[in-house]
C-alpha cells in the first residue's frame, strides 16, 4: 500500500533529522536551549503517546514532568544520587503516579477524563507548593548533574546534551516500537471501535491503563531529566498550563505523527526562547517599535500560533508535510481514492 | 429435540418511563438460526444489548449454556462464546482488512499487552486469517485498509472478524441491511454456511432472508415476544399480521400462506 519511493523519503527525512540534532551544537546551538528542546520533545513524544493513540487528551502530565524532576533533584541533592539513579528515580515516580491517576481517570473518556486529570493534578501542584522538599516558590536550584555511569562528566555542556540526544532517542524508539507492536495494534484498534473491540472479548481499560502508565513514566523521565540537564526544577514545572503546551507542541508538530511532537517542541521551545530576538530584529527591519516588546508576551504569541495552527493547518506541521508527499508521490487515480468515494 | 443454549426468563429493560423490553422469554436451541424480527423499535437491539452485557437488564434472566451471565462483564460474555456483530458497521477502519481478522485471533495469543515485541510476532496468524478472508471472499483487499471497502464488503469482513472468535452463539443485528441483492444473496449464503456446528440468533428484516435460513422465528412487539415457531407457523399468526399490516387488514394471509 505505502509505496516504496514514500517509505525510502521517510528514512531519508529521519535520518536528515537526526544529523541535524548530532550537528546542531557545532552549528551554533547552544547546547544548554538543546537540552531544554529534546527534554521537551521527549516530553511531548510522551503525551502524545497516550492523545495521539488512545484520543484522550490528558492535562495532568505536567504533574508527572514535575513530580520526577523534582524526585531527581531532591535525590541528587539529599542522597547524592547518581544522574542515572536520578533518571530511573524519575521514570519510577512517572510510572507510579501513572498507574494510579490512570486508575482513577481512564474510565471516563473526553471532557471527563480531561477534567479528572487536571483535578488531580492540581493537587499535585498544591502538595508542591506545601512540601518543604521541593523548595516552594522557590524551586530546587543548583541541580549538580553529577558522572553518568561513573564515566562521562555532565558537567560539560557538549557531553549533557550528546546523553540527552541518546537518552530521547532511546525513548523515541521505545515509543516506536510501542506502536507497532501487538500492544500498539489493539490500542488502535479500541481507539477505532471500542464496542466492537470489547464484543471480540477485549478490556478495553486495562489497555488505556497500560499506555497512560507508559506515557506517564516517560513523562517522569523527561523531568528528571530536564532537571539534570537545567539543573533546577520549578513550580511552573507542575503547573497545568505545563500540560497545555504539552498539548499545543502536539498538535503544531502533528498529530497522530510520531515526529510531530519532537518538531512542535523544537518550534516552540526555539520560538519561546528567540521570540525576544525576533521581535527586536522585526522591530529594526519595519521601525515599528512595538515589535520590540514581543519578547514580554510570549504566551499571546503561543496564542497566536496555536490559533493559526487550528485554522489553516489542522493536520500539524508533519501531517501536512506527510499528507503533500503522498500526494506527490501517487498518481491522481489510485484505487485507493476511488474507494473513499464509495 | 435439541438442547436450549441460550435463554431468558422475563427478561425485561425500563429506560425512563419507556419499556423496551418486557418480560421476554427466549429459548435459542442449540444448532438452530433463529431469528428476531418485528418492527422498529420493537426491542430487538436492546435485547441483543442485553444478551451481550452492553447493557444490563432491569429485571430478569439470562443463561447460556445453563449458566447465568447477569454478573458478566460484555468483554467476558464475549470470552464465553457469545460474540456479536452490530447494526452499523462495525469494522477497525484504521488497520487493514488482515489486521482486523488479526486483532480477533491474537487476544488467544496473548499477546495483547506485549508493548515491547514487533508485532512482527502477529504474522504467525497470517495464514488462519487469510484462511477465514477467503469464507467471506475478501483475500484480495487483505492489505487496503478496511475504511476503503465499500459498504457491503464491510459487513463481510465483520462476518469474519466475527467468526474469528470461533463463537458459539453468533448474535448478528440485521446483517443484511443496507445491502444490494447479489450481497444479500452471499451473506445469506455465507451465515447458512458459517452456521453448521454453531448457533445463530439474528436480527433480520429481509423475510426473503429469514424465510430461507431460519429454523425458528421470534416476532417481537412493543418489547415482548407475540410468536415464536416456524416460518409458516408465524407467519400465518393473527397477532403477528395484525402487528406487521395494522388490525383492519387481511392482504397478509395470502402472501404468508
Amino acid at each position: 500500500m505505502m509505496s516504496r519511493r514514500y517509505a525510502n523519503l521517510r528514512r531519508l527525512s529521519y535520518g536528515v533529522l537526526l544529523l541535524a540534532m548530532l550537528a546542531a551544537p557545532w552549528a551554533g546551538l547552544y547546547p544548554v536551549l538543546g537540552i531544554k528542546i529534546l527534554c521537551y520533545a521527549l516530553f511531548a513524544c510522551a503525551f502524545h503517546l497516550l492523545l495521539g493513540y488512545t484520543g484522550l487528551a490528558s492535562l495532568g502530565h505536567a504533574a508527572f514532568l514535575g513530580v520526577g524532576g523534582y524526585m531527581a533533584g531532591y535525590g541528587i541533592k539529599a542522597w547524592s544520587l547518581s544522574p542515572e539513579l536520578a533518571l530511573l528515580t524519575g521514570l519510577g515516580i512517572g510510572a507510579l503516579m501513572g498507574l494510579v491517576m490512570g486508575y482513577l481517570s481512564i474510565r471516563r473518556s473526553g471532557i471527563y477524563f480531561t477534567m479528572i486529570t487536571l483535578a488531580l493534578a492540581q493537587l499535585v501542584y498544591f502538595l508542591c507548593v506545601q512540601m518543604p522538599q521541593t523548595g516552594g516558590e522557590d524551586g530546587l536550584q543548583g541541580i549538580s548533574r553529577g558522572i553518568l555511569f561513573g564515566i562521562i562528566d555532565l558537567q560539560n555542556d557538549m557531553n549533557m546534551y550528546y546523553a540527552t540526544l541518546a537518552i530521547g532517542l532511546i525513548a523515541f524508539l521505545f515509543i516506536a516500537r510501542v506502536v507497532r507492536s501487538p500492544f500498539g495494534q489493539s490500542m488502535i484498534a479500541i481507539k477505532d471501535n471500542q464496542a466492537r473491540a470489547i464484543s471480540l472479548g477485549y478490556h478495553p481499560d486495562r489497555y488505556k491503563l497500560l499506555v497512560f502508565t507508559l506515557s506517564a513514566s516517560l513523562t517522569g523521565l523527561a523531568g528528571a531529566l530536564k532537571a539534570i540537564g537545567l539543573g533546577f526544577v520549578t513550580l511552573s514545572d507542575v503547573h497545568w498550563m505545563t500540560s497545555g503546551h504539552a498539548l499545543l507542541m502536539t498538535l503544531v508538530g502533528g498529530l497522530g505523527t510520531l515526529s510531530g511532537p519532537v518538531v512542535g517542541a523544537v518550534v516552540l521551545v526555539a520560538l519561546e526562547n528567540k521570540i525576544g530576538q525576533l521581535g527586536v530584529m522585526l522591530s529594526q527591519l519595519t521601525g515599528i517599535n512595538w515589535f520590540a516588546t514581543l519578547g514580554e508576551s510570549v504566551i499571546m504569541v503561543m496564542g497566536i500560533v496555536f490559533v493559526v495552527c487550528v485554522l489553516t493547518f489542522r493536520r500539524g506541521i508533519m501531517g501536512e508535510l506527510d499528507a503533500f508527499v503522498r500526494r506527490v508521490l501517487t498518481p491522481t487515480s489510485t484505487r485507493s481514492s476511488k474507494h473513499d468515494d464509495e | 429435540m435439541t438442547q436450549e443454549i441460550l435463554g431468558t426468563r422475563r427478561l425485561s429493560k425500563h429506560f425512563k418511563g419507556f419499556t423496551a423490553v418486557n418480560e421476554v422469554d427466549l429459548s435459542v436451541r442449540k444448532g438452530h438460526i433463529h431469528a428476531l424480527v418485528g418492527p422498529n423499535g420493537a426491542g430487538k437491539t436492546t435485547l441483543f444489548n442485553l444478551l451481550t452485557g452492553f447493557m444490563t437488564p432491569s429485571s430478569g434472566e439470562i443463561h447460556f449454556n445453563g449458566q447465568s451471565m447477569s454478573t458478566l462483564r460484555p468483554s467476558q460474555i464475549a470470552q464465553s462464546g457469545i460474540v456479536r456483530s452490530f447494526q452499523i458497521s462495525a469494522v477497525f477502519g484504521s488497520l487493514s482488512v488482515l489486521d482486523n481478522v488479526r486483532f480477533a485471533l491474537q487476544r488467544e495469543m496473548g499477546v495483547s499487552f506485549f508493548f515491547w515485541r514487533s508485532d512482527r510476532v502477529l504474522n504467525r496468524l497470517n495464514d488462519r486469517a487469510m484462511e477465514l478472508l477467503e469464507s467471506v471472499g475478501l483475500t484480495s483487499v487483505a492489505d487496503h485498509l478496511a475504511d476503503s471497502l465499500p459498504y457491503g464488503r464491510k459487513r463481510a469482513l465483520e462476518l469474519a472478524t466475527t467468526l474469528a472468535m470461533n463463537p458459539t452463539l453468533m448474535l448478528l443485528d440485521e446483517p443484511t441491511q443496507g445491502m444490494g441483492y447479489e450481497d444479500v444473496d452471499r451473506v445469506t449464503r455465507l451465515i447458512k454456511q458459517v452456521a453448521a456446528g454453531r448457533t445463530v440468533l439474528m436480527v433480520e428484516h429481509n423475510m426473503k432472508v429469514v424465510s430461507a435460513i431460519a429454523d425458528t422465528i421470534s416476532v417481537l412487539q412493543r418489547g415482548r415476544v407475540i410468536a415464536t415457531g416456524t416460518y409458516e407457523e408465524v407467519s400465518t399468526n393473527p397477532q403477528v399480521m395484525e402487528a406487521y399490516l395494522g388490525p383492519t387488514s387481511r392482504y397478509g394471509e395470502g402472501d404468508a400462506a
